[in-house]
């Protein structure tokens, strides 16, 4: 089919036979084509990051954390994506063998945590099978697992999944012994960022991350610095430098 | 529909079992002994003992003096009633309504059953067939009542099938021992000389009832089909149950799975004319050497989905050891409730939790990895971190309160507290920096002191001061500290970790 596609395209003008050859590898690779359903994740720029700038949603995504602090700032920017994903109505899975979400925080980035079912497990393989099985149910949202490591082919696995039921996946790795190579869409790393004072005032700002697009297929890789406020993503350009002034509010 | 019972009469049955175990005792005299008021008396003799006039009831002594190479084994208690339930569990597969009917034998409930065995004679021999094949020497009869197959098993001669309402005419010859009476009364009608039921069953009702008391009249009344006799079954009849016989043993995977695919189906045919759907069922394996192989499965709502409730199956299948092989497949649901389609069309496809596609997620994920691995939180009116939120009942629990967000709360927390090292200056200043896990912590920001309280009804203890803190590297935590600052016992701790 691609090769008479081909013959039609070639004729018309090169830049169009690229652009048909690019979506017909993007399709090859499993992007469904988003009929016009394209959800808005709000992360404004880094949208260009990404294949026909929309976020891939059918896809499974994978985010490094090297300490608790950065899974924090991690299950944050995916509370994030994931409010708006699942809309109102939406359902998602927490797949974990070492949960330390804590539900009732999910509000504060806009989602309803009895919208989520957490799946709490003693092994990491039975996540990943927990994990294959989720993504596999089309009425999800999304499905977010916690493993420390992931081989190629579970990852494939996973993928394979996604590309039917169109189910958004999130691999959280948290200490992960060595990155490896997966088949996940992309590789994101989040760390955390010290917050802005609000308004010149005292105290802890919103909270602030800096948001690394490590690897992204048929993407651009980049750094971005991303504040979450009021409910939605917001970037943030500044130089990287720290106060060191005590700044506390206390009451 | 006329109703047809079948009553089984095991003749030997404590010695037949001896003598399965230990096949030499056949052709001896033998017989079983247990200790009664410091004498030693014979509690079963086998049918060679009998033959020499060895009756249950003697002593052993009189027995010894009689045959001088009598075997002896000891009686074991409650060896009767165990080998009569296992018996009629065993017996299930000619009909679902076995009950025991101590204390020799088995009443079936067979209404319905013998056309699969091709008619009512060779049903009869099939049971006998396979029990005397067991090694048990039985006799066995079919009528329309519980009083007369009875009788006729006992006391009848052959043909021990009764036709269908023939059984008045069939109890006329018999003794009046067949009519289940207590023993005073048939000694009393042998008295009479009434040594055949036909001789008595058309005197009038009420001279009997004056002479015999009431409970003759219900024996044979009972006997007669006009008192109804309610017989227990062994295992409760499942209402919707399927059950498929295997010509040969099954020993392979994909021919249990066969079997197990064509029991959902007529099950699920039958659920979905009733508008039902079951919430459990169990799927078991008759294997060859008796034992009962079984596995289970439960969903979250009724279904009546074949392709759904195989996967749940499947993933339970592998325990099944067929060993030998596996001749009958029962497919039970015990547990069924209303399920209508529209019902299901309306959630179809919303993609929320009320969606049959995440219940069915769920049944596979409970079905691998146990029914408490699955949590779904609901909000508690509780300020205490910990107490905030509660574990919702079901996937369609509606929250009752609303989730607070007007208190910041970390998105990781530690499941306990952590100890802590701070610095901090008194009274109610937040830490200047703190050390954990030998890491030295210099905070730069800090929100506080939120104070929660222990709910003194619940549990005691000291009040909890947070503070939500920055560090130089940008990492926020949720500290607090428990108790006074002037108790001089306080303690710190870090709770979380914020986004």
């Amino acid at each position: 089919m691609s090769l008479t596609h081909l013959k039609l395209m070639v004729p018309l003008n090169k830049a169009d036979a690229f652009a048909a050859l690019q979506m017909d590898i993007l399709r090859l690779q499993g992007f469904k084509s988003s009929k016009g359903s394209a959800v808005d994740v709000g992360l404004g720029p880094i949208l260009h990051a990404f294949p026909k700038a929309t976020f891939p949603v059918g896809a499974v995504h994978e985010f490094l954390a090297s300490q608790c602090e950065e899974a924090a700032a991690t299950s944050g920017f995916v509370a994030g994506l994931l409010s708006a994903l699942m809309g109102p109505f939406g359902t998602a899975l927490w797949i974990s063998a070492s949960r330390t979400l804590f539900p009732p925080a999910l509000k504060t980035f806009g989602i309803q945590p009895d919208r989520f079912v957490f799946v709490d497990l003693q092994k990491e393989k039975d996540v990943l099978w927990a994990m294959d099985e989720a993504l596999k149910c089309g009425a999800l949202t999304a499905v977010v697992g916690e493993v420390h490591d992931i081989s190629f082919k579970a990852s494939r696995r996973l993928q394979l999944a996604v590309e039917q039921s169109q189910v958004t996946g999130f691999v959280l790795r948290n200490n992960a012994r060595k990155p490896g190579t997966t088949a996940c869409v992309s590789r994101w790393q989040i760390t955390p960022l010290p917050s802005d004072p609000v308004d010149d005032l005292p105290g802890v700002g919103f909270p602030q991350w800096k948001v690394e697009l490590l690897r992204i297929r048929n993407g651009k890789p980049g750094v971005w610095d991303l504040q979450w406020t009021n409910g939605r993503f917001q970037q943030v350009y500044k130089p990287h430098s720290v106060s060191h002034e005590q700044s506390k509010k206390v009451g | 529909m006329a109703k047809r019972f079948v009553s089984i009469w095991f003749r030997h049955l404590t010695t037949d079992w001896f003598t399965i175990g230990q096949p030499h005792l056949k052709k001896l005299p033998f017989v079983l002994r247990a200790n009664s008021r410091g004498r030693m008396v014979i509690t079963a003799a086998n049918a060679e003992a009998e033959s020499k006039g060895i009756r249950s009831g003697m002593v052993l002594a009189d027995a010894r003096a009689i045959i001088t190479t009598l075997e002896v084994q000891d009686d074991k208690p409650d060896l009767i009633e165990r080998l009569l339930k296992r018996l009629a569990e065993w017996c299930i597969r000619f009909t679902p309504f076995v009950a025991i009917d101590p204390p020799d034998g088995l009443l079936f409930d067979v209404t319905g059953c013998p056309h699969l065995w091709g008619g009512d004679v060779p049903y009869l021999e099939e049971i006998v067939k396979k029990l005397s094949g067991r090694g048990y020497d039985v006799r066995a009869a079919m009528a329309d009542t519980v009083g007369t197959a009875w009788a006729v098993a006992r006391f009848g001669r052959a043909p021990l099938v009764v036709a269908k309402g023939q059984h008045i005419e069939a109890l006329l010859p018999l003794p009046p021992e067949s009519l289940r009476l207590e023993v005073d009364a048939v000694e009393r009608l042998h008295k009479l000389g009434l040594h055949r039921i036909g001789q008595f069953i058309n005197m009038p009702r009420a001279s009997l009832r004056r002479r015999f008391g009431p409970h003759f009249i219900l024996r044979l009344d009972m006997a007669l089909g006009q008192a109804e006799e309610m017989i227990e079954p062994v295992q409760p009849i499942v209402p919707y149950q399927e059950r498929l016989p295997c010509m040969e043993p099954i020993v392979t995977g994909p021919g249990i799975e066969i079997a197990l695919q064509q029991l959902l189906e007529t099950l699920c045919l039958r659920l979905r004319q009733e508008q039902k759907g079951l919430r459990t069922a169990v799927f078991m394996g008759y294997r060859v050497d008796g034992k009962v192989e079984k596995v289970d499965i439960a969903t979250n709502r009724p279904s009546h989905s074949v392709r759904h409730l195989f996967k749940l199956f499947e993933i339970k299948l592998p325990t099944i050891e067929p060993a030998l092989g596996i001749e009958l497949f029962v497919l039970e649901a015990p547990k069924v409730e209303d399920h209508f389609a529209q019902q299901e069309k309306m959630w179809e496809g919303s993609g929320g939790l009320e969606d049959t596609r995440v219940s069915e997620l769920i049944d596979r994920l409970t079905g691998k990895l146990g029914m408490h691995t699955i949590r779904r939180y609901v909000p508690d009116e509780h300020y205490w971190p910990e107490r905030s939120f509660k574990l919702a009942t079901s996937l369609h629990e509606k929250p009752a309160t609303l989730w607070r967000a007007d208190k910041l709360r970390p998105l990781q927390l530690l499941s306990t507290p952590e100890r802590i090292e701070v610095t901090a200056p008194i009274p109610d200043y937040p830490p200047m920096l703190f050390r954990h896990n030998g890491k030295i912590h210099k905070i730069v920001k800090a929100d506080g002191p939120e104070r929660i309280e222990q709910e003194w009804w619940l549990q005691q203890g000291q009040h909890r001061d947070y503070y939500r803190v920055e560090d130089e590297a940008g990492h926020r935590y949720w500290l607090f500290r428990l108790g006074h600052y002037d108790d001089k016992t306080y303690q710190w701790f870090i709770h979380g970790f914020f986004a």
